[in-house]
């Protein structure tokens, strides 16, 4: 027999554990959630310790979402017109953690209130036991508005706030610092972007423990292969000791899979393209398993039936881990 | 494994003759290391030093074609772990099995064959059917493959069998012009199994059982031995992360260390009970390095989102697929017709061009340059900015095949509109959708089709 030798890569740095939840000081979290840990590529146990499985989270809007994919308005069907219920069938379905967006505070969306807001986010949060990550309504001032308001109504849940980037993150990070939560750090697609933020984030003395990393998703078909590029390049440079790339990285799937035709269209479009309800769900399932592959360690989706197919994929590779 | 100058230096006669054309034998290696000339400039060279320079030359895994025609496809010669240290070159086939008394093996070859979806301009099909040995006795494998090959004429194929009489058969009924790949010599039957791929000139799978990559050393010895030079190797299934473990390390080993007999294409049973677990295994295996890859569910949808990932990460990172900017005439267009702006990164393009032809309403489609770069990505780095979107309709020539002034922009650059007005005198500014899905409606709507 031959021996073979097989090259193990030393590697000297490693991923940042990170906690979403608590369940003290504060906190009424009945489980929490810690990614990150990793010493190797994602899922080579052989070469280094794995000490956290990637983690999902599905989706939950405060208001009916007009523009979502018929697939998904019919899957989740009463419970879109309310966040609360929403969010407990999200964890019934396999969810790890909740990600909440507060999308009726947009001025083109129903302009509510910080005050509606942090109502809502207090309905989700006494919903379920899962921790949260809230992101606002995606327009920096009413952003900053209502991600300080509910970081403050809601110290010591260890929530993860989004979105924090360049153009607003001292004052995500300012409420994040002093409340007792997580950002989350969002750049678009580029390394050098992603190790600046971490940077402005750092000097602001956010202990980089709370903070994940959003290094922007493109969906399967629509920008995915420079996800994959640029996550895999992170992970390299993080394992080899770079500190400002060794935050966990978190990825939309859900919300650009389902954005894009093929999660949309149920009509008009090839008979190669399959049945919309498939096609949906294998849009989300296929962009999430490839940025598992490249990094990803916690995966926002909107399909219960992709949650189903990733936990099944996760407890495949975490085996022995 | 490529040999530094030094290594080849001590190949040489070191007689420093200068026919060559260099100096010193030494300065003909580090220019041979570099590729920058060839070995036979020199005449002195033995067998042996030219031996272990072919050896040292050849890639570090070998390209291997299957099948014959127009559909044959070639896996391997990668040079890289990471897509993004340079480009992964050759996409994996994507082959659905069929199993050999399936009642309907004829009608799934004939689908698998005629499977085709359409991105970005291109054509993306399915590459071959595996036809697995099910019961019965070597000619009745003979026949279900004689019947998958009149279902599917030219469709490359695996031969899957652990039986060499079935295979033999099979091949010597005709099937060997197809040259598919035989799967699989493993420790009790390679002797057979390479004389069989020997005798019909077809790729061999060798297969180890999992964990076991000695074993496939061992195997690839023998029958490279034997005379097979055109192997594709299986590590066995186990479960996603060992798989994905499996596949690494074989990587690695051929690309790292060089071992010879580890350098080959890979070969990846994706096949899971349901198509939802199929598509996790499948997508993995894209992802991370392999050259042939089996699914047993011919799912479209599962099948179109597979096709599009592979043609993903298998594109150049270094340059992202575009078309030519210029004017696109969208059915039979007019003076009256629409005038719609974008940019030439071919996903843009493709997207937006499909769905005015959707819409059916002729229509003026100006692109662009805008390096191959989508909208906001163009528009972010200052490829696609008002002043841009001035010069292409004024260098288009769009402004004498029109009788109106009307431009319409992607929904996603709206805050553009005022400065465009003002680059462009006279013409009215207009805001399309945000995406392309809703350029149907708009047209319909707004142009009143
Ligand atoms: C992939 C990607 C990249 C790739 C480039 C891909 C490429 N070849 O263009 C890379 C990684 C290189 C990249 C780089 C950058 N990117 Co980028 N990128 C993306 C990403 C993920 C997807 C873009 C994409 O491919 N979309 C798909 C195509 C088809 O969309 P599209 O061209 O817009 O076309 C659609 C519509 O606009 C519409 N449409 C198109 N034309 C027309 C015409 C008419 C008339 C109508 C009606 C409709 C219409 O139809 C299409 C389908 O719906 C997006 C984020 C996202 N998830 O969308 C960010 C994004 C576009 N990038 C962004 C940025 C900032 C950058 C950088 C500047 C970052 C940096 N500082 O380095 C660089 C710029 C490049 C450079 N410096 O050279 C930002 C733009 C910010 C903004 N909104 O202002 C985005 C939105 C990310 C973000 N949220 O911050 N990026
Ligand atoms: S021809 Fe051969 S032997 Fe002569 S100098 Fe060149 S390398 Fe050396």
């Amino acid at each position: 027999m031959t021996a073979v030798e097989i090259p193990v890569e030393k590697w000297s740095g490693a991923v940042r554990e990170v906690t979403l939840g608590s369940s003290y000081g504060g906190g009424t979290r009945t489980s929490t959630v810690t990614v990150g840990g990793e010493t190797s590529l994602p899922f080579l146990g052989f070469e280094g310790a794995l000490p956290h499985r990637p983690a999902l989270a599905v989706e939950v809007v405060d208001m009916k979402p007009a523009d979502w994919s018929p697939e998904l308005v019919a899957t989740w069907g009463d419970d879109l017109s309310d966040p609360a219920n929403w969010a407990a069938r999200a964890v019934e379905e396999g969810a790890d953690l909740i990600a909440l967006k507060l999308r009726s505070c947009h001025p083109d969306f129903g302009d509510r209130s910080a005050t509606e807001a942090r109502a809502t986010v207090d309905r989700v949060l006494a919903a379920v036991g899962v921790p949260l990550i809230v992101y606002g309504p995606g327009t920096a001032d009413k952003d900053n508005e209502v991600l300080v308001a509910v970081a403050e109504a809601t110290k010591g849940e260890q929530l993860a706030l989004g979105l924090c980037e360049e153009k607003n993150y001292r004052t995500i990070v300012a409420a994040a610092l002093g409340n007792g939560h997580l950002v989350i750090a969002q750049t678009p697609i580029d390394v050098n972007l992603a190790k600046q933020l971490n940077i402005l984030i750092s000097d602001m003395r956010l202990p980089l423990e709370r903070v994940l990393m959003d290094p922007n998703t493109g969906a399967l078909g629509y920008g995915l292969e420079y996800t994959y590029s640029v996550m895999e390049r992170l992970r390299l440079a993080a394992l080899m000791g770079d500190a400002m790339t060794q935050q966990p990285m978190i990825c939309t799937i859900g919300e650009e899979s389902w954005r894009q035709k093929e999660g949309r269209a149920a009509t008009d479009v090839p008979e190669a393209w399959g049945e919309l309800a498939e096609r949906g769900v294998a849009w989300e399932v296929t962009t999430a398993m490839t940025l598992l592959e490249s990094g990803a360690d916690i995966l926002v989706l909107r399909h219960p039936g992709s949650v189903g197919v990733l936990r099944e994929a996760l407890d495949d590779l975490t085996k022995g881990a | 494994m490529a040999l530094t100058g030094l290594q080849i230096y001590k190949l040489l006669p070191k007689t420093n003759c200068k026919e060559c054309g260099f100096p010193t034998c030494l300065a003909f290696a580090m220019k041979l290391a570099q590729k920058g000339t060839e070995l036979d400039k020199c005449p002195y060279v033995d067998d042996e030093a030219k031996t272990a320079l072919d050896a040292a030359s050849a890639p570090p895994i070998k390209l291997v074609a299957i099948g014959a025609g127009e559909r044959a496809f070639e896996i391997g010669n990668e040079i890289v772990l990471f897509r993004h240290e340079k480009t992964f070159y050759h996409q994996p086939g994507l082959v659905v099995r069929v199993k050999s008394d399936d009642p309907q093996l004829a009608e799934v070859a004939a689908r698998v064959a005629s499977y085709e979806v359409e991105r970005v301009g291109m054509k993306l099909r399915l590459d071959g059917l595996a036809v697995e040995h099910a019961g019965g006795d070597a000619a009745a494998y003979a026949a279900a493959v004689a019947a998958t090959r009149a279902a599917a004429p030219g469709l490359p194929l695996v031969l899957m069998s652990g039986d060499a009489a079935a295979l033999d058969a099979a091949l010597s009924g005709g099937a060997a012009a197809d040259r598919p790949l035989v799967h699989a010599a493993a420790a009790a039957n390679w002797q057979a199994m390479a004389d069989v791929a020997k005798k019909h000139g077809c790729p061999l799978a060798i297969r180890a059982e999992a964990g076991d990559l000695a074993g496939l050393v061992d195997l690839s010895e023998n029958v490279r031995g034997a005379g097979i030079e055109d192997l594709v190797l299986d590590p066995g299934t186990a479960g996603l992360a060992g798989d994905l473990v499996a596949f690494t390390q074989l990587r690695r080993l051929a690309l790292k260390k060089g071992a010879r007999a580890l350098g080959f294409p890979l070969f990846a049973d994706a096949g899971a009970p349901t198509w939802q677990a199929e598509l996790a295994r499948a997508t993995q295996a894209i992802a991370k390095y392999a050259g042939v890859i089996i699914i047993d569910h011919l799912e479209p949808a599962a099948v179109y989102a597979l096709l599009t990932l592979r043609q993903n990460v298998y594109t150049d990172p270094q340059k992202p697929i575009q078309v030519e900017p210029k004017l696109y005439e969208v059915g039979s267009a007019g003076p009256d017709s629409p005038v719609l702006i974008t940019t030439n990164f071919s996903l843009t393009y493709f997207s937006v061009s499909g769905e005015v032809e959707g819409a059916g309403v002729p229509a003026w489609l100006l692109v662009a340059d805008s390096d191959g770069q989508s909208v906001l990505t163009a528009w972010a780095a200052g490829k696609f900015d008002a002043e841009k979107i001035a010069k292409t309709v004024k260098d288009s020539g769009i402004e004498s095949r029109i009788d109106h002034k009307k431009l319409v922009l992607p929904g996603h650059v709206a805050g553009l509109s005022g400065e465009v007005e003002e680059e462009l005198p006279g013409w009215q500014i207009m805001v399309g959708p945000r995406d392309a899905v809703d350029i149907p409606n708009y047209l319909k709507n707004v142009w009143g089709a």
